[in-house]
């Protein structure tokens, strides 16, 4: 650990600003806090509005997992965890249930997490109208006046193009019939996660200097028609070739000797626990 | 099987900064800070203006450190900065009263106080000089300062601005004086419609090409400026702070380096004409930056249709850490989200099941 940094990098004040506007966000489910987002030594647009959450809500008795595409190994987990172990003396896990704090980029585990533990979501563009209305000074009025028309006729005209609704991540849902909210670029797959979770989800975009929260036992419900039932990506007739499960979402890769195609768990800790009941 | 999912993430990092040293190490001659500092003095200018920290040193230091990459030292210097305290603000300065080295205006042959055509490359040929790869800097050194001690210092008064005259006249847009606080930008999320003073710390960080690019396509078109400089001045200016125990008094803590544009611009006054001032202020000798962020500003007021005269965009895309970092991003795997972009694709062509 460098001495050189306050704990947890950011100093206190910082820290406490911080909480103020995740404490704001938890209030007000699926509305977006401003907040003076800080320079960190990671790229911004790297996970920076992820990492200020971990830095502010990490303590000394904390067990930090970090994954991103549902990997403890991928390269940007791995330098997030590095980053947070130079200026937090904190114990890291890759096990989704030992775990207080994880961190995650484009997914949520596949295990259910437990009502004493936080799911951090880096998010790239928070504003789940940016689609549909480029002003923010806009889309802040829209949010304010409850207009969600633009977004619905989005989803209608993908409907009638295309005959499904075609938006693949950052799927819109209704947070307790009040906002419209971007759950960040997860795949839809892990959208029904958010519903009624036990436990506290917090989104932080660094860039765009948002915070916003779904707290648990929230209503999140993916938009969709009385008639078009919302739909999830599908993995009909596909299992993981590691341990054998149908039912999670599957990275599809290329085997480099034979080309034949194969999938395997995006989560790697689910993964590797499945393979373990089955020995 | 042949395909492992992407792991070994710590060891592949490891080797990679070692191949950064590889990089680093390309020759036996080394480069000093001391040097960067006064011989790359513009790229040191630039990477403290666009990293909004004062510190020549530190600008030099981080320069080494990224092989000189302008992108990656702001970015050094702005992950410093955010861990410091801030522990005062200045007082106001005075640029009227700066130390200068270098003033033009474009608008008048004659100005009070006299145009300094100071340092400037504005009139040098751009020829390779080939003998710089020769030249003993020792010697370029020592001739320079037995020029300086061979000279009798004169003094540089204090020059009022080219615009005192025209604002007496009448001709000049006045504004009202403004104490109110300004709203500091690296503390505080934007908020649209934006204070000007959020306005002018914003485009005094931002990244050159960008407000030079965005100056430029109003200049050519998509816009309205036809700016005349009105000044333009480059000096060192002096910094002072509130003093702890009387709030009537302050105390000098150094000077900084300036670059400061008026520009002036015809504009409707109803059934009349009138003259409008666009503003910039920038750290350091960066006369482009600084001539753009008048004209920007100027635009900004005008308002419009075109890029250059919207504020949101004109002030959430010029960061050069924003820009860069969430360009850079797109590296990052994005399995989990192409796989579903692969799905939405495959069910509109009903080929889900291939």
């Amino acid at each position: 650990m460098n001495k050189n940094y306050n704990f947890a990098f950011l100093d206190e004040g910082s820290k406490r600003e911080i909480r103020r506007a995740s404490l704001k966000a938890v209030a007000i489910p699926g509305y977006q806090v401003p907040f003076g987002s800080r320079e960190l030594p990671i790229g911004r647009g790297w996970g920076t509005g992820g990492i200020q959450l971990t830095l502010s809500l990490i303590g000394p008795d904390d067990v930090l997992k970090v994954i991103d595409q549902g990997s403890d190994e991928s390269v940007n987990a791995v330098n997030i965890k590095k980053f947070v172990g130079l200026c937090a003396d904190v114990k890291t896990t890759t096990d989704t249930r030992e775990a207080t704090l994880i961190q995650t980029r484009h997914r949520i585990p596949e295990i259910p997490m437990t009502n004493d533990q936080i799911l951090v979501l880096q998010i790239p563009i928070p504003e789940p109208l940016r689609v549909v209305e480029a002003s923010e000074e806009a889309t802040k009025r829209m949010h304010a006046e409850k207009d969600y028309a633009p977004i619905w006729l989005e989803l209608y005209e993908s409907l009638v193009k295309y005959k499904r609704i075609a938006i693949a991540t950052e799927y819109p849902c209704m947070v307790e019939e009040r906002h419209v909210m971007n759950p960040g670029p997860i795949p839809k797959f892990d959208n029904p996660k958010l519903h009624d979770a036990e436990c506290l989800c917090l989104f932080g975009a660094g860039r765009e200097k948002k915070i916003y929260a779904v707290p648990p036992h929230t209503k999140v419900v993916s938009l969709a028609f009385d008639d078009v039932p919302f739909e999830r990506e599908s993995f009909a007739g596909k299992r993981c070739r590691l341990c054998g499960s149908a039912h999670t979402y599957l990275d599809e890769t290329f085997d480099a000797l034979t080309g034949e195609k194969v999938y395997q768990c995006s989560d790697t800790s689910y993964c590797k626990e499945a393979r373990g009941q089955c020995v | 099987m042949a395909y492992v999912a992407v792991s070994g993430g710590r060891e592949a990092i490891e080797e990679s900064i070692r191949l950064l040293d590889y990089h680093k190490s390309g020759t036996d001659k080394d480069i000093e800070i001391e040097a960067i500092e006064n011989k790359l003095s513009l790229l040191v200018d630039r990477v403290m203006s666009e990293a909004g920290l004062y510190a020549k040193t530190y600008a030099a230091l981080a320069l080494k450190q990224c092989e000189g990459c302008v992108e990656e030292a702001v970015f050094l210097l702005r992950a410093y900065r955010s861990t410091l305290t801030r522990n005062y603000y200045t007082n106001e300065v005075d640029t009227e009263g700066m130390r200068i080295v270098r003033r033009v205006s474009a608008a008048f042959k004659d100005i009070v106080g006299g145009q300094i055509l100071g340092a400037t490359y504005d009139y040098t040929h751009r020829l390779i000089d080939f003998r710089i790869g020769e030249e003993i800097f020792e010697d370029a050194r020592k001739n320079m300062q037995a020029l300086l001690a061979a000279q009798t210092p004169e003094p540089v008064a204090p020059c009022p601005r080219v615009s005192d005259g025209l604002r007496k006249e009448g001709l000049l847009d006045v504004c009202a004086k403004n104490d109110q606080k300004p709203l500091d930008v690296t503390m505080n999320a934007p908020v649209f419609p934006a204070e000007r003073s959020a306005r002018l710390q914003t485009l005094a960080r931002a990244d050159t090409g960008f407000v030079s690019g965005l100056a430029y396509s109003s200049l050519r078109g998509f816009g309205q400026a036809h700016p005349t400089v009105g000044e333009l001045r480059c000096g060192y200016a002096e910094l002072c702070v509130p003093y702890l125990f009387d709030e009537n008094e302050s105390v000098y803590i150094g000077e900084i380096l300036l670059t400061e544009v008026e520009c002036f611009n015809a504009a409707d006054d109803t059934d009349r004409l009138k003259l409008t001032a666009g503003y910039g202020a920038v750290f350091g000798r960066n006369e482009n930056k600084a001539i753009a962020m008048a004209v920007l500003d100027r635009e900004l007021d005008a308002g419009g249709r075109y890029p250059a005269q919207n504020e949101e965009f004109v002030l959430t895309h010029g960061d050069s850490l924003e820009m860069n970092g969430f360009i850079s991003h797109l590296k990052l795997p994005h399995y989990v989200t192409f796989q579903s972009k692969l799905d939405a694709v495959r069910k509109t062509r009903g080929t889900e099941h291939e």
